[in-house]
């Protein structure tokens, strides 16, 4: 046993030296800054001047009664919905079409995933332009388009509409991310042997239950992973809006909040509260994700 | 085994506390004036020009200082002023920044990161430069915080005579219901805009030249003060004035910067803009840096209805940090700043007016001539400018935006007037 002991550690001591920086790295400027966040949350303070105390998270309460949080909260949720499930439809409905087999398809394929390498705030400012609500005689962009092409009914008042107006911020996101999850659906439906559709269809299943009952229950996993990185790009979604809308209320959610409480308003503790939310309802998505994927390499 | 772990752990962890503590140390910089770091958002046509001609006066003047250009691209400088409060915070602060004169500074007052100036005027003979009732409003608790380089006006109508007369009006409205009646005229004789709006902060803009034209001067500056009645009926009356005026603007007006929206009026597309002064040098200056547009023929300006006789000013002007680096190189700069030929130099380049009382006139033209002949007018009455930073602090400024911004959308001027009672309430200023 003495002399186990040294050559144990002589097995985990160079790997621990190697991953020690990124650990303490880590440690410091993520988790650290994290829980300083959260201290921040609950410290009362309101201005930069007011030294930290401890509020008992009355601050997770008050903010309700703030009356920018709450349209914050439902633009953050309209425009979660609309973004969400409109790229992993259409997404999923173009992987569909290529997998179908069609000429030119690694053409088409960049052409999708093209707009990814675009940054929101660069597509933003087009879609700003593009998504503009006047009417005929002084239209731009999309309404114009409609307008010359006899559509003109199709014209509308885009992210302006007081209700509805963040699902069209979600258009912009959506052709933005679409590519990308055709890409992950591509991989996806690549995966599904071709065994099993060909026992399938000797079994006598029609093309469309091989896809009901064979391909999509396999692709479950790449729904799953999409859902959660679109969810948490929607969920904090800054740029976009910024470049199209800037502060506006009409568009305001949690992240410009966070922004305007902490560099605008001088509200250190309302700002660190809004990021704590965001960062709970991102975790809300991704721990439940992580659970699974490690019990699913468990089960491997 | 467990003890070996914890001395690895600390002796890596104390490694890195090493590294990201350096640099720590705050020297008091006592006069050093070997520099000076000047912080400002002045980085666009005309106001970068601007400082430069600044910059080289100062040099000629301060031969052994070296100026450092610190400036932040940004409009209105909601970049810089995030850059700027993080370095304050650390403790890091230049030699001296920008600022709105005014109420703005009462965050980095309080915060106690910038000295009063009261000695620096005293020495350099600033209180009789500048106008008293200036002095009075950015005097807070009896001491002054920052030295004024120029002088904007808020409450200017732009306007385009064309579509005013295709409108049968005689002229610029001279009240707040005059300009209703306008609006109305424009919209009924006409198929252009009555009035181009921008983005929320432009509506911000409006509410306050609607509160000056409607109130008064008097009352609009009580409005700022503690303790102040922001749910009297006169304030209702101009609430429902803005609502009023509100209707006759775009549907695409959250699309559209201020740019955008002043535009519209010179182009011919719409009658009238309330805007700042600075519109005038995106107006007339060549492009591609202005419109290359010409007064009288294309537009013309006239005060903001119902507020002839006042000056809504709003001011960019210089600090002194607690704990400048180089207070010596700073104080130098404050003085260029303050000084008649710095002010005369930097002024019209940017297309603004000397906030002091002796510049020489025949430098400014056009607008800015009559800007500043009002600014030196006997019996002129000065109001701060919320929107710009003079009566308001950055947490009131922000909380009337919100509720501009939900009024925009609801239209209830109930609401709105209750969340700006509100607003004062809350504003511990």
């Amino acid at each position: 046993m003495a002399t186990l002991r040294p050559r144990r550690s002589k097995k985990w001591l160079p790997g621990l030296l190697l991953v020690s920086p990124s650990i303490i790295a880590i440690g410091v400027f993520v988790y650290g800054l994290i829980f300083w966040n959260m201290r921040v949350a609950v410290s009362g303070s309101h201005d930069e001047v007011t030294p930290y105390g401890f509020d008992k998270g009355r601050n997770f309460v008050d903010l309700w009664s703030d009356p920018s949080w709450p349209p914050a909260v439902r633009h953050a949720l309209l425009f979660t919905v609309v973004f969400v499930g409109g790229a992993l439809l259409l997404g999923a409905f173009l992987a569909f079409l290529m997998e179908k087999g069609i000429k030119a398809e690694a053409g088409f394929r960049a052409v999708y995933l093209f707009p990814m390498a675009i940054s929101f705030i660069a597509s933003g400012v087009v879609w700003r332009w593009l998504m503009n609500p006047a009417p005929p005689e002084r239209a731009v962009g999309l309404n114009q388009l409609f307008d010359r092409i006899g559509l003109g009914l199709l014209a509308n008042d885009w992210w302006q509409n007081r209700t509805w107006g963040m699902a069209a911020m979600a258009v912009p996101a959506i052709w933005q991310m679409t590519g990308y999850v055709m890409a992950l659906y591509l991989a996806g439906f690549r995966g599904v042997p071709d065994d099993l559709r060909e026992a399938a269809r000797v079994d006598g299943a029609s093309e469309w239950q091989v896809y009901r009952y064979v391909v999509f229950p396999q692709l479950r996993p790449v729904t799953l992973s999409a859902l959660i990185i679109l969810g948490h790009i929607s969920l904090k979604v800054f740029d976009l809006i910024m470049a199209i809308a800037g502060k506006q209320i009409i568009t305001y959610v949690p992240a410009i909040a966070t922004y305007v409480e902490v560099f605008d308003r001088h509200d250190p503790a309302n700002g660190a509260t809004i990021a704590t939310y965001l960062l709970l309802a991102v975790a809300l998505l991704v721990i439940p994700y992580l659970v699974w994927s490690v019990r699913a390499e468990r089960d491997r | 085994m467990r003890g070996r772990w914890k001395a690895i752990a600390a002796v890596v962890l104390s490694g890195v506390l090493t590294v990201s503590g350096c640099g720590g140390s705050d020297d008091e910089g006592g006069g050093d004036a070997s520099q000076v770091e000047v912080f400002s958002w002045w980085t666009g046509p005309g106001e970068a020009d601007g400082l430069e001609a600044m910059k080289a006066d100062f040099e000629k003047k301060n031969p052994g200082i070296k100026f450092v250009n610190a400036a932040i691209a940004g409009g209105s400088g909601t970049q810089a002023q995030a850059v700027l409060a993080s370095r304050l915070q650390n403790r890091k602060p230049p030699d001296s920044f920008q600022g709105h004169a005014g109420a703005e500074l009462l965050d980095y007052i309080k915060a106690g990161q910038i000295e009063p100036l009261d000695d620096f005027y005293n020495e350099n003979n600033l209180r009789q430069a500048y106008p008293e009732q200036l002095l009075q409003q950015i005097t807070y608790q009896g001491k002054i915080y920052s030295v004024p380089v120029n002088i904007h006006r808020s409450n200017v109508l732009w306007y385009n005579p064309g579509i005013l007369k295709e409108a049968g009006l005689s002229g610029p409205p001279k009240t707040v219901a005059e300009f209703i009646d306008a609006l109305k005229a424009v919209k009924e004789k006409t198929d252009k805009v009555p009035l181009s709006l921008g983005a929320q902060w432009t509506a911000d803009h409006l509410l306050e030249n609607v509160l000056l034209g409607d109130l008064g001067t008097d009352a609009y500056n009580a409005l700022w003060k503690p303790g102040a009645d922001w749910s009297s009926p006169a304030v209702t009356k101009a609430l429902t004035d803005f609502a009023e005026i509100l209707k006759y603007t775009t549907v695409e007006a959250a699309s559209t910067d201020w740019q955008g929206a002043a535009k519209a009026v010179v182009d011919g597309k719409a009658a009238f803009n309330i805007m700042g002064d600075w519109a005038y040098g995106y107006f007339v200056n060549p492009a591609p840096n202005g419109l290359g547009k010409k007064l009288d023929t294309d537009f013309k300006y006239a005060p903001a209805p119902g507020t002839d006789g006042t000056y809504m000013w709003l001011s960019d002007s210089f600090t002194l940090p607690r704990g400048a680096p180089h207070r010596g190189g700073a104080i130098a700069w404050l003085k260029e700043v303050a000084s008649k030929e710095g002010q005369d130099l930097f002024n019209p380049k940017k297309g603004s007016i000397p906030a002091r009382k002796d510049a020489d006139r025949s430098l400014y033209k056009g607008y800015l001539e009559y800007a500043i002949n009002e600014w030196n007018k006997p019996g002129i009455k000065l109001a701060g400018s919320f929107w710009h930073g003079v009566t308001a602090n950055k947490k009131w400024h922000t909380d009337i935006d919100t509720a501009v911004g939900l009024f925009l959308q609801d239209r209830n001027v109930g609401k709105l007037q209750a969340a700006l009672v509100e607003a004062a309430k809350n504003s511990s200023q």
